[in-house]
């Protein structure tokens, strides 16, 4: 027991662990690390990693799975790309686009909420055909997009235009999960989902609803990534929903449903994220080398994640017999429910 | 003239065929609390379970407040003030108490749809003082400890302001504490004017909180009354009293002297506790114990499913350094789980494709590990036939396809192909019809005639004393009692399993 006791806090708090850690090693192996441009540098390229990762921590918190999130950003991206060719507003693009990566999240949430199919196949599947949509729409050709586009390398209110959309998103994230009945309820639905259908919670809609949300992220991603690299070309979001996974994982969110929110944990792991990156580049870390560091950090995380259902698992079985000089357990401390 | 809240008139329940309970007329008076006893398997579960609306009878009915109750799902019975407590808790872990109060219909405040936290702790508060738990409403439920959630739990179904409340062995995963709270609260409820009904195998606890008692034997009320009427003994008395013959049969070879398995002074916290377990070629060693006994956790440490803290395991007089199925499995280890549809059964697959499963490796060519099929077969259609398993084509038909007793006798016969040296077998017979029944306990005695040792565990005890060379008794994780087979008496063997309880 006292090692759990130990444990426990750790494996709690390990986002916010790891992050400290990451952030002292990288600044004291190189000290152009620790600058404010630095920081702003990192904050404002894990914009559209981080809109990914909100979407990826609701689709994670009931068990499920999202591949499809860069497949849906190449769609948006697409659409977008299309109609302004067609010298259509670049308003109604960029809105044109949001729907149709909305859909696309949507078409997700039919078959796994309705049809019943595994999240891990569907998507890929969703994943595999949204790329072909996308290359369909532009013949894989390579737009060029014009100054209007830019938009991205704007400021609101003084912040970063990218940074503003996360940081609306975040917020809008933590009011629904933490503050609607519907939140709530998708937590319990990770938790147990007999338990939430004996409790009358309607499971297809709850289902449904996170892969909605997840495109309807991914697709601003897209709007997002297309402006920060100024053109449209067939690699958008190719690889991406690995790093929104990982940045999700890394925040504490548990890939068996149930356990994880949005703030802090999600945005310390998109920051954690795109700082190993950004670091491994200060370090002048070998290219081919970066992505393997990149993946073992990753690794790491998940394996942490198992243990910690493992250990979870262990403290909750039910004791048949009472040892010995136990006369009830120790008094749990009043503590806020996680969110 | 009583006041009656509940009657139960001529309850009867089969499952597939297979009669659970039987004519049950049972009447319960407003605001006393009725304890329910029987051996597992005696039909509680299940006449609980169709007044909590989870399962329909077969016929009969139930009148509420003297009007008809013909519950259809769950929430029609909350809806009619009966709350059940179930013996496995429904508690989503990682949400607050509050928010798992209200977790179905949440309550919001204005026109945002956003919850109201100090609303909703200010009265999951209220419900949780009725349990006189001093818990903040906002702590996760995954940190209260196994009593406080019971609690919680009996402070949902509090408040939903039932007149009937269920309690289904509440007190198994209590400290002794803990269940004193637990008490005070049904004192404190029956106070109230609530009618409960406390199921339970601790015949104590029964006599002390009820004012009437019911008892079940193989789906017949067999006695009702007052709870002065009742002592320990007679319920016990009550619970066993039946004679039976010729369902079983003759054992047909006599146990060796070779020690095939020793378990030495195993204990595992809180699981286990300083078990000695010796276990000879060609016995059949029974495991008898409530549910809850660890029976079954025993098993899954023996078979490696699970570790444990002290203690050694000897295999064919080896210590076992470390276990693992696998192992186990290739050292001539079998075992038949409890649950057969979904850890012993492969349901889509052939009849054949089943049996031959775990005797693959003995069927395949030396190099290239390709299986040898006509040998196979062979060896498959003689199960088929030793086994007198009913199935129009092994090759073909599938296993879902079978009867209970046919799909257990298939799980049998896959291990049996193994020609395994110890077996262990968990609840072999449960749900399965008379006459199947049978022809099991005849596979386990050709498996024992055989040479191979086995451990026979069961919570019907009729069927070990007809099957076994000894059996030993089990309680709170600890080996309360043996019985060699000339000792067999089915009332010491109760009185063993229930002692610690009647004391």
């Amino acid at each position: 027991m006292t090692s759990n006791r130990l444990t426990m806090p750790i494996l709690r708090n390990m986002p916010a662990i790891l992050f400290v850690l990451v952030f002292v090693l990288f600044s004291v192996l190189d000290e152009r690390f620790f600058s404010l441009d630095n920081f702003s540098n990192i904050v404002e390229t894990s914009a559209f990693v981080g809109l990914l990762a909100v979407g990826m921590t609701a689709v994670l918190l009931t068990g499920g799975i999202d591949l499809s999130v860069g497949a849906t950003m190449y769609i948006t991206a697409a659409v977008v790309g299309t109609l302004l060719q067609q010298d259509v507003n670049y308003i109604v693009a960029i809105l044109a686009g949001i729907v149709a990566g909305t859909s696309w999240g949507f078409v997700n949430a039919f078959l796994i909420a309705k049809v019943g199919l595994v999240p891990f196949v569907a998507t890929l599947a969703t994943l595999t055909v949204g790329r072909g949509i996308g290359l369909l729409l532009t013949e894989s050709r390579q737009f060029i997009l014009p100054p209007v586009m830019a938009y991205a390398a704007t400021d609101v209110f003084g912040i970063p235009l990218p940074v503003f959309v996360l940081a609306i998103v975040v917020v809008a994230a933590v009011l629904f999960l933490r503050y609607t009945a519907m939140g709530r309820q998708i937590y319990a639905m990770g938790n147990d989902i007999e338990a939430a259908k004996k409790a009358g919670l309607n499971v297809v809609r709850l289902t449904g609803s996170v892969y909605v949300i997840s495109g309807f992220c991914a697709s601003l991603a897209g709007v997002i990534a297309i402006s920060q690299q100024g053109s449209i070309s067939a690699g958008i979001g190719e690889g991406v929903e690995f790093r929104a996974i990982a940045a999700a994982v890394l925040g504490g969110t548990s890939l068996f449903g149930g356990i994880g929110n949005v703030f802090p944990g999600t945005v310390i792991g998109v920051l954690l994220v795109q700082m190993i990156s950004t670091g491994l580049v200060y370090l002048q870390v070998d290219l081919y080398l970066q992505d393997m560091v990149a993946a073992s950090v990753i690794f790491f995380a998940v394996l942490i994640d198992a243990q910690r259902m493992r250990i979870l698992g262990r403290l909750e079985r039910r004791n048949i017999r009472v040892e010995k000089g136990d006369t009830g357990p120790p008094k749990a401390k009043p503590a806020p429910a996680p969110s | 003239m009583t006041d009656l809240i509940l009657q139960f008139q001529g309850i009867e329940k089969a499952f597939f065929g297979v009669p659970v309970l039987q004519g049950i007329d049972l009447d319960v008076e407003r605001g006393t609390t009725v304890g329910l006893v029987g051996e597992n398997g005696a039909g509680k579960s299940t006449l609980m379970n169709i007044l909590g609306g989870v399962v329909p009878p077969t016929t009969g009915q139930m009148l509420l407040d003297g009007k008809p109750y013909r519950p259809t799902d769950p929430r029609e019975a909350d809806d009619a003030g009966i709350a059940f407590i179930h013996q496995e808790l429904n508690l989503f872990t990682n949400l607050s108490i509050a928010e798992n109060f209200f977790i179905s219909d949440f309550p919001t405040s204005g026109r945002l749809p956003l919850l109201n936290r100090r609303d909703l702790n200010r009265r999951a508060k209220e419900y949780l003082a009725l349990v006189d738990l001093e818990v903040s409403p906002d702590m996760a439920v995954e940190r209260l400890a196994p009593g406080e959630r019971q609690l919680v739990e009996v402070a949902k179904a509090l408040s939903t302001d039932a007149g009937i409340i269920i309690f289904d062995e509440p007190t198994t995963s209590l400290t002794a504490r803990e269940t004193e709270r637990l008490f005070d609260l049904i004192g404190r409820l029956h106070d109230d004017g609530k009618t409960i009904i406390y199921i339970s195998h601790i015949l104590g606890d029964v006599l002390r909180l009820s004012d009437a008692v019911a008892v079940l034997r193989d789906g017949n009320l067999v006695a009702t009354g007052a709870r002065d009427e009742f002592t320990i003994d007679r319920m016990i008395s009550s619970m066993v009293g039946r004679d039976i013959e010729n369902l079983f049969p003759a054992r047909t070879a006599a146990p060796t002297d070779d020690l095939m398995l020793e378990v030495r002074n195993l204990s595992k916290a809180g699981i286990s506790h300083q078990i000695d377990i010796q276990l000879h070629k060609g016995e059949v060693l029974g495991v008898f114990g409530l549910m809850g006994s660890g029976r079954s956790e025993l098993a899954e440490i023996i078979f490696g499913l699970e570790d444990f803290d002290e203690g050694e395991i000897l295999i064919d007089g080896e210590v076992a350094k470390s276990l693992s199925p696998t192992s186990n499995i290739k050292g001539g280890m079998a075992f038949v789980t409890e649950n057969r549809r979904e850890e012993g059964l492969m349901m889509e697959a052939t009849v054949s494709d089943n049996l031959s499963l775990a005797a693959l490796p003995e069927y395949t060519s030396r190099w290239l590990k390709r299986v040898r099929s006509s040998p196979l077969a062979k060896s498959v259609r003689e199960t088929v036939d030793i086994l007198s398993i009913k199935v129009n084509d092994a090759f073909r038909n599938e296993a879902k396809g079978l009867s209970g007793g046919n799909q257990q006798k298939v799980v049998l016969g896959k291990w049996l192909m193994t020609e395994p040296s110890i077996l262990i077998i968990d609840e072999p017979t449960r749900g399965v019809d008379v006459g199947a029944k049978y022809e099991i306990y005849e596979i386990i005695d050709q498996i024992a005639a055989s040479g191979t040792a086995v451990l026979f565990i069961s919570s019907e005890i009729e069927e070990l004393t007809g099957m076994c060379d000894r059996i030993i008794v089990m309680g709170q994780g600890e080996v309360l009692g043996s019985f060699e087979r000339a000792d067999f008496d089915r009332e010491s063997i109760i009185r063993t399993a229930f002692r610690e309880y009647a004391a």
